[in-house]
Parts: structure tokens; C-alpha cells; sequence
């Protein structure tokens, strides 16, 4: 699967970019081009050659592992998201956290107190957290917890007083195997706020769906038997119920993955995260073409990769599932 | 792992979570180190490359401006130059070269002397083709700015000489431009095309780390040639929302910050813990009426020849030919509204199309006032009794000399629909916008231009000349030729004396008002936040920033 529609992605990731009106070259130099600097670099980056050849050159470099070099930055496009993937894995990583425990735990509060004044808040508030603007969301939680009651800081990922070591570039990690607690204390600090922002949504979203296949589990024929053989309520809902009602929810949590990915441009942008959602909007603003391709093609492959965890993770949570 | 070791693991992560977050509650904030002076400057966006010949964004040069120097300096708060690399210097007496006297025991932060031969590679890998560097940049500043520099020669260690193809009055302001910082060239052999990573200058502060779209760390650099910064460390801290930005400012997360939002002044002029620093900024806003001709440049020479003949156009147009429309324009316009509304009070209602502290500035200019009768008088004469259509290029982008143009836009539609004249508002991408305005497909459009070098030939001769109306490279976006224009600008630019070119460009500026090309909207003043403990920045007319002075009480 991952070729295809790794290939379908770059081709049409290539072809939309480079449709979009906008010249990199003009970007770059702004109002203080003259003709001749702008004619050397669309050469010196191939942006005179017919899209075709240039998506030829392109592909035969990603063979070689090579994505090019951003066209603003002069970086190398792999180590431009090797620098910034990481900090977006660890912001999903945090909001999916946040959006599991918490969504979870409220659609089953909410589907065993069916119409109970829990039930109203909490679908309430999954209402209120669904329609919410993460921009919007994420200045709120600021203004509150950062200026108001001054519990969290503003934006950033690490207080830049504090010493620390790069290794992974995944900096909870880095910081537990430095040994270094003042730095991770700091880190999930920095992290809590952008995490609750960007989980939010998918929060929400969890909570319904977990809501919904509860109902319809509980209303099943072994859950009344097993009720009637005299189990207690909490096994019957937290050992039986729970896990049947799962499959559609691990859908969900899979397929908000993406949206995550869409969610941290925003959230990203707020916090000041230095991930790759925020590299990306800015590589579209100027139209830095290899750089854009190379973001799109890793979105593709964090998609299909997580597709494919939540397609084992089917066979884990119904063993009637198999995959020859 | 069975569901209950799940359980513990989430119900684990979670205590740890919350557990982190609210520790702040307790633990104070971080301190830095006993006696170190720490300042965080919350951007507006991360720096491009570190490399002072080949950067034009503003953020770049922000942290380039305190890692190097060049030949000579900006007066502190004027545009005047001073030495600094260069102690000092003799113009031949037919102004085609220059002589520099290098200063001596000065160190690169990499430990390398600095001497004539670095002063000749900083130069030499800009304009020189052949050069083994030269590959590693664009060097956009170089072939706009510095296209009059034939060579740089060394003469001994502490001696290099300047020749220039022509006389160019602008160029000892354009040699204090960060596009001519002195680069350590062993640097540059260190690490070839990735030298950009690891800037090496001479400057007050030595680059430390950078973590992209997070910060850029420097330190001070205690062998400065002269007495070392006050700071002991300078973070850029990249906050992109101007309002996350001025919230960090006042959990003091960040000590300073850029671009302020304008509706936020009044919250931080109220605040005590900070202080608001506005200054007058070397830009000018305006919106460019295409009077409808221009010429095509075909031997790429920026200068139009006689073989290169007046055409018409794309969007020629006549009523807008028509100097008594223009004016009628610049009479239905209300600037003084504009700015106080749209720019929000932090602008001035510009006159001229260069700023008021320039040399050669025209204050005898009386503007054209808000008056619509008068408009509605002049269109009858023109011929225009009953008005006439047009198009209105709206920029998409702020920009320092335009806040919010597509409100600029509206508000100018409204104030021409008062006259009878209908126009369309148009929008397209900025890069775009950029290469048809320059081709002149807009019959009127918004735009601007911020100083480089703080020279008056940066903007009468880049915006105003005959020879900036050349048709897809256009800096006269007004496409309005006068030879008269072009003749003083030109003389202007061949002589040193600077009384004499005073007078050249305020005749041009009397010459552009009665033509009204344009109608010049704002100058927008430059504004900065700090904490209130944070003494001795001084805001720069170029809007350049230089922490050197800075400390914190």
C-alpha cells in the first residue's frame, strides 16, 4: 500500500504546488528583484525546466534518499523535518494522550448514566470542545492559565534558561536519559497547554463515538447474561462492555491522527511549537517547492503508517479480526 | 499487555502529566545564573539563513546585526556613517575609488585575524562568478545595491582599495549594510556550503545554537574590540501571534519584543512593567495611479536606452493618463482619516514618497488636502463630468509600511466612489502581485517600500526614475516618466555634495507632487516592547536592531 499511495501523493503534491500561482524566485527576492538574479536562480533550481523533468529529477533524488535542498533555507529538505518531527510527534503524541483518557473515560461515564445530568455535561462539553477553534482555544488557554493564574508558560517547548543536552531530538526522552529533571518538568510544562488545545477536538470526538458503541454493547445479549450470572457492574462494564465497544473507537482515534497533523498547523502557530506543521505553512507561503513536496510525502507516510497500527490493533481488540 | 497494565500505564502517564503542569505552581520560575544577564527578544519569525551577503528578510538580519560588523557603522540613532572595521578612508579625486585603513587586533569569532584578505573575500564571493564560494548564495543584495563596485583590492594587511564603475554618492551608506559584514573566511572553508549554519563575524556577540522556528542563542563575545556588551546572552525566541507574543512579554518569558499588535498599545502604555518605543520609520505606503507608460529593458541594463522606445502599459488607461485625474485622486483621498484609523495613530500622513529625516527631504511640498469638491471640479475639467471605472490592486500581505491594505483598500473605494470614480478591488497571492504590479497590469495599486541603506537615491531613484519604469522590473510602479525626474535623480547620485543633492531631490519631489503619480499615504513609525527594567535600546531609522548597548537593571 505504501508505494502507491506514497507516489500518488508526491505526484499530486508536486503538480498542485507548482500550479499554484506564485514564483519562488519572486518570493525570495520580494520587491528588490531584477531580472537577471531572478533568471539565475529559477536555473540554479531547475524551476525553468518543464514540470515533468523536474518532478524526474525530483523522484530519482528521493530514490537516493535525497529530498533536495530548501529552496528559503538553503537546508538540507530532510534535515529540515528531521529537526522538526519530532517535536510534532511528541504535541500528537500529548494531545492523543489527553484525547484518549479523557474522551474515554467521559463516553463511558456517559453511556452507563444514560440522560443523567453526567451524561448532559459531558456530551456538552464534547459539544463545546468539537465546535471550538483550536486558534482561538489555544490564546483562551493561554490568557487563563499562563497570564491569569501564571501556571503554565505562554508558548515554546523548553524554558531557555534551563541547560540541555540534545540527543533524539524528542526532548521528554532527552531529558529522562540525561537524567536532566529540571528540563523535563520544564518540557511537560511547555507541553500541557499546546496538548490540551490540540486535543481537544478529538476529545470530543472520542467521547461521542465511545458514548454510542457503549450503548450498543450494553444493550447486547451476553452483557444482560452476564449481568444475570451475577457479575458486578464495574466487571461487567470495564472487562466486557469496554472492550467491545473499542473497534469503532480505535477507527476514530486512527483517522484523527490526520487531523491531528491538520490541528497542529494551528496549534503549532499558537504555542510557538517548532514542529512541521508550522514549517510547512510557511514553505507554501513561499512557494519553496522541494521543501513543501518533502513535508506532504512524510504526512503521507506518518498516515499510512498509522492506518496500518490501527489495522493490528483491530486483531488485538476483536480477535474475530484476522489479516492473512 | 492486558488491559490492567494499559490501565496503570495511562492512569501513570496522566499523574505524571498533571503532576508536571502544576509543579510551576510551586517551583518559581527559573532563574538564570547568579549575575547573568540574560535577554529573550520574542520575533515574529525565524531568521533564514545567518549568512550577512545573502539575506534580505528582516529577521535574518536582526540576529546578522549583532554577530557582525562591516567597514563602517551607523551614528546610533541617525543614518550618518562612523568607522568601525575600517578607521578610516580617502575618496580619489574623481570619486571612482576608495582607499580603507583596516583596524588592527581585531579577532573573528573564530579566532582568525581579521585584515584585508577577509575584507576581500566578504567582497570578492559576492560579485566574482569564478570565486569557489561563490555558489553558496544569491547574493539578491548585492546586484541591487552594490552593482557599482567593480573590484576590491588589497593593498597590504591593513589596506584595501574600492574601485567603482561610476561615481555613486550613496555608496559609503550602502558599505554600512549588512549585505557587506566581514565574513571569517577560515570559517567559510570550514564548513562550505553550510556556512550559513555557523556564522563567524567580528561582532559583539558569538553565535551559540540555533534550533529552527524556536531560538537563535548568542553570547557575548568577550574579546570584542571594543568593550563587550553589557548582556551576557542574546536569545531570538520565535513567537509568530503578535498576541502569544505580548503575553509572553508580560509573564516575562521574554524581555522585548518586535511588531507590537497596534490595538494592544494602549494595554501596554497602561502596564508599568513595560515600556512601548516608537520611532519614525524609513518607509513610506502609497497607492501608484499607472499613468500608463513604460519601456521594455531588453539589455537587462536598469537604464532605458535610446533604442528602447515609451509603450504603452498593459493596463493603460486614459482617464488615469490624465494628470487632473490624478490629482482629482489625490484630493478625494483622506489620509489624515487613514492613518489615524487604519494605521491605528502609529504612522505619520506622508507628503513626499521618501521620509520626513532623510536628507534632501521637500517640506516646502503643500500636500493635497481632503476635498472632494475639488476632485469633482478637476474630473469635470478633465473631462470626466460623470466619473469613470477602474481597478484597485489590493496588497494580500501587511507589510511594516501598510498595516491591514485590504481595509486601506476599502476605505480608498469608498472615498473615490464620492467622486463618481467606481473601482474594483483586486486581490492575488503576493508573489504575484509583486510580478504583474512590476509589469504594470493594475491601473492603480497599493504598495510601498521600506530603506535599505538610508540614502535618499534608495528611494527617489529605485521608486520615482524614468529608468525604474521599466516594464516587469518596475520599481516605478506609477509608471511615470519626466526626464526632468530622471535627470536630477541621475545628478544627484554623481555628485558628493550633499547640499547639492539636497536640491536635486527636492526638485524631483516638487516635480512628482504637481504630477501626482501618487498618492503618498503613511510613513509607519517602528514600535518596540520592553520590559520596563530593559535600558539603553536605541531604535534605528533602518529599523536595524543592535542589542550592544542593552542592559537590564
Amino acid at each position: 500500500m505504501l508505494v502507491p499511495v506514497v507516489l500518488g501523493v508526491s505526484i499530486i503534491a508536486f503538480s498542485l504546488i507548482h500550479l499554484a500561482p506564485g514564483d519562488p524566485a519572486r518570493t525570495m527576492l520580494g520587491e528588490r528583484a531584477t531580472q537577471e538574479q531572478l533568471n539565475e536562480i529559477r536555473e540554479k533550481y531547475g524551476l525553468d525546466e518543464p514540470l515533468y523533468v523536474q518532478y524526474g529529477i525530483w523522484l530519482n533524488g528521493v530514490l537516493h534518499g535525497d529530498l533536495g535542498r530548501s529552496i528559503t533555507s538553503h537546508e538540507e529538505v530532510g534535515k529540515e523535518i528531521a529537526d522538526r518531527l519530532p517535536n510534532t510527534i511528541e504535541l500528537a503524541i500529548g494531545a492523543m494522550i489527553f484525547a484518549i483518557i479523557i474522551g474515554v473515560f467521559a463516553g463511558i461515564i456517559s453511556a452507563t448514566k444514560q440522560y443523567s445530568i453526567t451524561d448532559y455535561t459531558c456530551m456538552g462539553i464534547a459539544l463545546f470542545g468539537i465546535s471550538m477553534p483550536v486558534f482561538w482555544l489555544g490564546i483562551m488557554l493561554m490568557m487563563i492559565f499562563g497570564v491569569f493564574l501564571g501556571w503554565l508558560p505562554i508558548g515554546g517547548r523548553i524554558d531557555l534558561l534551563i541547560p540541555f543536552q540534545r540527543v533524539t531530538g524528542f526532548m521528554i526522552f532527552d531529558s529522562i536519559i540525561t537524567g536532566n529533571l529540571p528540563a523535563l518538568i520544564s518540557v511537560l510544562r511547555h507541553l500541557t497547554l499546546p496538548a490540551i488545545a490540540l486535543g481537544t477536538i478529538p476529545m470530543a470526538m472520542i467521547a461521542r463515538v465511545t458514548r454510542s458503541s457503549m450503548l450498543e454493547v450494553l444493550r447486547q445479549d451476553f452483557i444482560r447474561t452476564e449481568r444475570a450470572k451475577g457479575l458486578s457492574e464495574r466487571m461487567v462494564i470495564y472487562k466486557h462492555a469496554v472492550r467491545n465497544a473499542m473497534v469503532p473507537v480505535v477507527t476514530v482515534i486512527g483517522l484523527n491522527v490526520g487531523l491531528l497533523l491538520a490541528g497542529a498547523i494551528l496549534t503549532e502557530t499558537v504555542f510557538s511549537w517548532p514542529g512541521v506543521g508550522r514549517l510547512v505553512v510557511n514553505a507554501v507561503y513561499e512557494r519553496d517547492y522541494p521543501l513543501v513536496v518533502g513535508c506532504i510525502l512524510v504526512f503521507a507516510i506518518i498516515f499510512v503508517i498509522v492506518n496500518l497500527i490501527t489495522d493490528i490493533l483491530y486483531t488485538y481488540i476483536d480477535p474475530r479480526i484476522h489479516y492473512e | 499487555m492486558n488491559n490492567k497494565k494499559v490501565g496503570i500505564l495511562t492512569i501513570g502517564l496522566c499523574l505524571v502529566l498533571i503532576v508536571a503542569s502544576f509543579s510551576g505552581c510551586v517551583t518559581e520560575e527559573e532563574e538564570p545564573e547568579p549575575g547573568e544577564m540574560v535577554l529573550i527578544f520574542g520575533s515574529s519569525g525565524d531568521a533564514k539563513r545567518l549568512d550577512p551577503g545573502d539575506v534580505t528578510d528582516g529577521e535574518s538580519i536582526q540576529r546578522m546585526d549583532n554577530i557582525f560588523e562591516s567597514l563602517v557603522e551607523y551614528k546610533p540613532s541617525s543614518t550618518e556613517i562612523q568607522p568601525c572595521l575600517a578607521t578610516s578612508w580617502d575618496m580619489s579625486e574623481d570619486g571612482l575609488n576608495i582607499t580603507f585603513n583596516l583596524r588592527h587586533d581585531v579577532k573573528f569569532h573564530d579566532g582568525t585575524d581579521f585584515n584585508a584578505d577577509s575584507v576581500v573575500f566578504s567582497f570578492a564571493r559576492q560579485y566574482n562568478s569564478s570565486h569557489p564560494y561563490h555558489d553558496y548564495g544569491e547574493w539578491a543584495y548585492w546586484g541591487y545595491m552594490f552593482s557599482d563596485i567593480d573590484r576590491v583590492e588589497k593593498i597590504d594587511n591593513y589596506t584595501i582599495k574600492i574601485f567603482l564603475e561610476r561615481t555613486n554618492a550613496a555608496i559609503m551608506t550602502s558599505l554600512a549594510m549588512f549585505t557587506v559584514c566581514m565574513v571569517s573566511p577560515a570559517n567559510a572553508e570550514q564548513w562550505g556550503e553550510d556556512a550559513f549554519k555557523h556564522p563567524s563575524g567580528t561582532g559583539p556577540f558569538k553565535f551559540v545554537e540555533w534550533i529552527k522556528d524556536d531560538h537563535i542563542t548568542l553570547e557575548a563575545n568577550d574579546d570584542y574590540w571594543r568593550e563587550s556588551p553589557k548582556l551576557d546572552k542574546l536569545i531570538f525566541r520565535v513567537i509568530e501571534d503578535p498576541s502569544a507574543r505580548l503575553m509572553a512579554l508580560q509573564t516575562n518569558e521574554i524581555q522585548g519584543m518586535e511588531y507590537p499588535d497596534p490595538t494592544s498599545f494602549d494595554a501596554i502604555e497602561a502596564d508599568s512593567d513595560l515600556q512601548l518605543l516608537t520611532a519614525p520609520g524609513m518607509n513610506v505606503g502609497y497607492l501608484a495611479i499607472n499613468c500608463g507608460y513604460g519601456y521594455n529593458d531588453s539589455n537587462e541594463n536598469g537604464v532605458r536606452d535610446p533604442d528602447e522606445p515609451w509603450v504603452k502599459t498593459l493596463a493603460y488607461s486614459e482617464p488615469l493618463a490624465n494628470k487632473k485625474v490624478r490629482q482629482a485622486i489625490n484630493y478625494a483621498i483622506d489620509k489624515n482619516s487613514i492613518v489615524d484609523n487604519l494605521y491605528k495613530g502609529t504612522a505619520v500622513v506622508a507628503k513626499n514618497g521618501m521620509p520626513p529625516f532623510m536628507l534632501g527631504y521637500n517640506d516646502d511640498v503643500e500636500d493635497y488636502s481632503y476635498d472632494p469638491d475639488m476632485a469633482r471640479t478637476l474630473l469635470t475639467e478633465a473631462g470626466y463630468p460623470n466619473g469613470f471605472t477602474s481597478t484597485l490592486w489590493v496588497m494580500p500581505v501587511s507589510r511594516p509600511y501598510m498595516f491591514d491594505p485590504p481595509k486601506i483598500g476599502e476605505a480608498i473605494q469608498s472615498y473615490l466612489a464620492a467622486v463618481n470614480i467606481t473601482v474594483d478591488i483586486y486581490q492575488i497571492d503576493w508573489a504575484t502581485y509583486l510580478e504583474k504590479t512590476e509589469a504594470g497590469e493594475h491601473p492603480m495599486c497599493l504598495l510601498g517600500w521600506t530603506g535599505d541603506n538610508g540614502d535618499p537615491d534608495n528611494f527617489m531613484n529605485v521608486l520615482y526614475a524614468e529608468n525604474a519604469c521599466s516594464i516587469g522590473t518596475a520599481g516605478n510602479v506609477a509608471f511615470y516618466n519626466n526626464s526632468r525626474v530622471q535627470e536630477v535623480l541621475s545628478a544627484a547620485l554623481q555628485t558628493y555634495d550633499t547640499t547639492e543633492r539636497a536640491n536635486y531631490y527636492e526638485e524631483a519631489q516638487m516635480l512628482l507632487h504637481e504630477n501626482a503619480s501618487h498618492v503618498y499615504l503613511a510613513h509607519s513609525n517602528q514600535n518596540v516592547v520592553f520590559r520596563s527594567n530593559v535600558k539603553g535600546y536605541v531604535l534605528h531609522p533602518t529599523s536595524r536592531k543592535f542589542f550592544y548597548p542593552v542592559t537590564i537593571e
